[in-house]
């Protein structure tokens, strides 16, 4: 027998968040962006404790201020990918906005340590979802470029093939081939 | 214990490449080295030499794989299909190198869980160009959370 489930890692993140902290008692509060907030200082015990719980389900604790920003500019990303509203507005002031820092600032230290650009990774997301609708929902390419806030299918069509050198036509047939051959395997 | 600050060797690509042309491994290898993504790389001389590392206990396993199509005592496919068959090998991002472009073949190594295709190019400052997009992308894989059972790449 077979089941296939979607889920929502935002969510997923959060509640094991949630479920970790309570554990240990830690009376706190989860901001949208990866950020916690401690209602009281946790000891050095605690937060060894929890540091061992979360590298179970791959959670690290960022320590590094600076990869603590980039973080936080990826989430807050994918925020804005996500939210119908927030969506329409300009990334870079959305962001230095979010954040309290320039975009001058942000865009200089996101190049310096991930190797692209906030522009780059966007596109780059943007087109991870699109990928992860087209293999996963019944949804239309009119109705992904629109969820998507693409100007037209031509647009993101372009965008998909200049991302990852395959139509999205090519890439439905390898992701349909791939789940025909995961079926014909024996369990 | 000690909660440290993310290691600065945790930053570092371990790439591996299996390629049975003695040439192409060194031009790889010195492309690789003019480009600003840090990385360790390890060759290998066929698909043999590269199951048997990987099969080996306690093995740091490579973020990434160049896989040469055509290669003797083992070929890049059969690499292919014995890493996407072990899930301990699961996280390992797999590029095939080939001089291959027929659109059968590139398709076949999608459908059988490839992630990147790449042609080899003709010249070095192309090469270098490929190879450093690879990097870039993969390093985005690497570092956020982008769904890894859709990473496709053709170049």
């Amino acid at each position: 027998m077979k089941m296939n489930v979607t889920y929502d890692l935002n969510i997923t993140c959060k509640t094991l968040l949630r479920e970790q902290l309570d554990k240990l008692d830690i009376p706190h509060c989860i901001h949208s962006t990866g950020e916690v907030e401690f209602k009281r200082t946790p000891t050095h015990e605690e937060m060894e404790q929890l540091s061992l719980n979360l590298e179970r389900y791959g959670i690290q604790i960022l320590m590094d201020q600076k990869i603590d920003l980039v973080q936080r500019i990826k989430n807050t990303i994918d925020e804005m990918l996500q939210d119908d509203v927030v969506r329409l507005y300009k990334v870079s002031s959305y962001l230095a906005d979010q954040l309290n820092y320039s975009y001058a600032y942000l865009s200089n230290l996101f190049s310096e340590t991930t190797y692209t650009s906030i522009e780059n990774f966007i596109i780059l997301r943007k087109v991870d979802y699109a990928k992860e609708l087209m293999a996963n929902t019944d949804l239309t390419l009119t109705e992904i470029a629109y969820r998507l806030n693409y100007s037209s299918v031509a647009h993101l069509s372009n965008q998909f093939k200049k991302t990852t050198g395959l139509t999205p036509t090519k890439f439905q047939t390898i992701v349909r081939k791939r789940k025909e051959n995961r079926l014909q395997q024996p369990i | 214990m000690k909660i440290n600050p993310p290691q600065v060797n945790s930053k570092i690509l371990n790439i591996a490449l299996a390629d049975d042309d003695e040439d192409d491994r060194l031009f790889f290898q010195e492309a690789i080295e003019e480009i600003a993504v840090r990385t360790k790389l390890s060759l290998f001389q066929n698909g043999k030499e590269l199951m048997d590392y990987l099969n080996l206990p306690n093995v740091i396993l490579p973020n990434l794989i160049f896989l040469d199509l055509n290669m003797p005592i083992k070929n890049g496919m059969q690499c292919l299909k014995e890493i996407r068959n072990n899930p301990l090998l699961n996280p390992i991002s797999i590029a095939i190198y080939s001089t291959s472009s027929s659109e059968k073949d590139i398709e076949e190594t999608f459908v059988n869980g490839a992630n990147i295709y790449l042609n080899k190019p003709s010249n070095f400052s192309k090469l270098r160009e490929s190879i450093e997009k690879v990097l870039q992308i993969n390093w985005q894989y690497h570092t956020s959370n982008l769904n890894k059972d859709n990473f496709l790449l053709r170049l």
